[in-house]
């Protein structure tokens, strides 16, 4: 009833010229995670809507123009989703969030890409906002032509073409090789993959693959062995030159240095958590990612989590997580154990893999004096390396300051000096100002809402 | 929606700087302008070229100004007949 009271105060000021809906549950993030948890609560008849920043579901694995290049399992996540009654809403941008007390009312502010916003109000909220590249600063790095590993494939999916192009791609984990074979299926010229972890480590896991399905890693090994893609381990890129744009790389295996002539640069160092929404709503972190239960619940009442947001695992791990927090949040009593069974041993190849790519020391030490480390803000490493911590790096250089939030530099200064990151504050996301007054309104309502519950 | 695989083969008139171009429809803005060879999608607060790194919106380094809203992501908004992209390269120009 609260809520309600509170969606009529909001409609009471048009000129805010925000789109209101109430819902049971809602939904951030339209990747695997966030598919099957929408899929899974609308099976219990709840009103649910899905929120996503891209112009398509799918998250970034299942990233599709036409629904005809997905693989059968991804199509069959996209279909079921799409027959149940979960309103999607594609090319929006979550800037708040406020989670009032015990009551579960919930209310997220999300502003559309080309204008407009939207109110949602809900009585939980799931959050499967994922994971993004984890980007290691070296001399060159923010040249036109560097791009994320992820990056570079989702930019291919997007459409841009890479055929002719001379590719080098440099970092670490298992996204590698598939990004390498669909570069050289679209016609790249890949002249060098180097994977910063040692042949011993690459070769175990490889080994402990054998008896597991992760058929997309392993038809991608093959292709490249076909291709005679150079492979190098215990290799790693140390810097990039160029003018306007990148031109050549530096290679290096720390007992030979070259040089190589290209026109991208993909690079990534695994994968990070998306954790900024969750940790801004007060949920606890463990290891950089969300604290959950067995049932995907987080330390605050009625949020729960579920995907790579919770750790790093692949897509197999974040359905399975996925459907439990849709039950979960769908108030299902009972939920089929052989899912936390499925859970459990995904895990442990998850942790595995985390430990096999782990990041060598050197990649640390390649930023110069003069090297920028917050891309936002250019501040270069001089200007914060004699500070203490992320916050007076941002207090005093400005370092994480910037539009993207220091989700792209805060990696970074954990990695180059073991700072943790700094508190999340809203915008979540950089907004237009008529966003953040909706915002503000929005929150206010929540407010009034809780006070006149209370009274 | 049903799926439309012929939609690949459609394409859409966009305004990049100026400029004219047919672009193929349902490529996000990122990937139409790095096909049509625009290497500085911004201008960084000191001034250096800069591109996209990221690819799905967590980076805001392939930032444009569409339709005349500054500092869309370009990799999260798929192209639009009749729509306006204005990279740094025109504000450099404009400074000119």
């Amino acid at each position: 009833m609260s809520a309600v009271a509170g969606s009529a105060t909001l409609r009471d000021r048009p000129a805010t010229g925000a789109h209101e809906t109430r819902a049971d549950i809602v939904v951030v993030g339209a990747g695997p995670a966030g598919i099957a948890a929408a899929a899974r609560a609308a099976d219990s008849k709840r009103r649910i809507v899905v929120l996503d920043e891209a112009p398509n579901v799918g998250g970034q694995i299942w990233r599709h123009r036409s629904p005809a290049t997905l693989g059968s399992e991804a199509r069959a996540w996209i279909d079921r989703l799409s027959r149940t009654n979960a309103d999607v809403r594609r090319g929006v941008a979550v800037v708040d969030v406020v989670v009032t007390g015990d009551a579960g009312d919930i209310t997220v502010v999300a502003e559309r890409h080309l204008g407009g916003v939207d109110v949602i109000r809900a009585s939980a909220l799931v959050i499967a906002t994922g994971a993004r590249e984890r980007f290691v600063p070296f001399p060159g790095w923010t040249l036109p032509g560097v791009t994320g590993i992820g990056g570079a494939q989702a930019l291919l999916k997007q459409g841009a073409t890479f055929r002719g192009k001379r590719v080098v791609i440099a970092g670490t984990g298992p996204l590698i090789l598939p990004v390498a074979a669909s570069l050289t299926d679209a016609g790249a010229r890949v002249v060098l993959v180097a994977e910063q972890a040692p042949f011993q480590a690459v070769r175990d896991f490889a080994i402990s693959l054998l008896g597991q399905p992760e058929t997309l890693l392993q038809a991608a090994m093959y292709r490249l062995a076909f291709l005679r893609t150079p492979y190098a381990m215990g290799t790693w890129v140390t810097v990039a030159s160029g003018g306007d744009r990148l031109t050549a790389v530096t290679v290096t295996n720390s007992r030979t240095t070259w040089s190589l002539p290209c026109d991208f640069l993909c690079t990534g160092y695994g994968l990070v958590p998306n954790v900024d929404m969750a940790r801004f709503v007060g949920c606890t972190t463990a290891d950089s990612a969300v604290a959950v239960d067995e049932r995907q619940a987080t330390s605050v009442p009625n949020v729960f989590a579920a995907g790579e947001v919770t750790g790093v695992g692949g897509v197999a791990l974040a359905l399975v997580e996925g459907e439990i927090a849709g039950a979960t949040a769908a108030g299902v009593a009972r939920i089929d154990p052989s899912l936390g069974r499925r859970r459990q041993s995904l895990w442990v190849v998850a942790r595995r893999m985390e430990r096999t790519f782990a990041l060598r020391q050197e990649l640390g030490s390649l930023a110069r004096d003069d090297t920028v480390i917050c891309r936002c803000e250019d501040v270069r490493r001089a200007a914060i390396a004699s500070l203490a911590d992320s916050r007076q790096a941002k207090l005093y250089a400005r370092a994480g300051m910037g539009a993207c939030q220091g989700r792209v530099c805060g990696p970074a200064l954990e990695l180059l000096f073991g700072w943790q990151p700094g508190t999340v504050r809203s915008p979540l996301e950089p907004a237009r100002l008529s966003t953040l007054s909706t915002a503000a309104l929005a929150g206010a309502a929540s407010s009034d809402a809780v006070h006149s519950a209370g009274s | 929606m049903p799926p439309r695989p012929s939609s690949s083969a459609a394409a859409v008139t966009i305004s990049a700087d100026g400029r004219s171009v047919r672009v193929p429809a349902g490529v996000t803005v990122a990937a139409a302008l790095l096909d049509l060879g625009v290497s500085t999608f911004r201008r960084s607060v000191s001034g250096e070229p800069r591109a996209p790194l990221c690819g799905m919106g967590t980076c805001y380094e392939c930032r444009v100004t569409i339709d005349g809203v500054a500092h869309r992501r370009a990799c999260l908004v798929t192209v639009a007949d009749g729509m306006h992209v204005t990279t740094a390269a025109t504000a450099e120009e404009r400074q000119r």
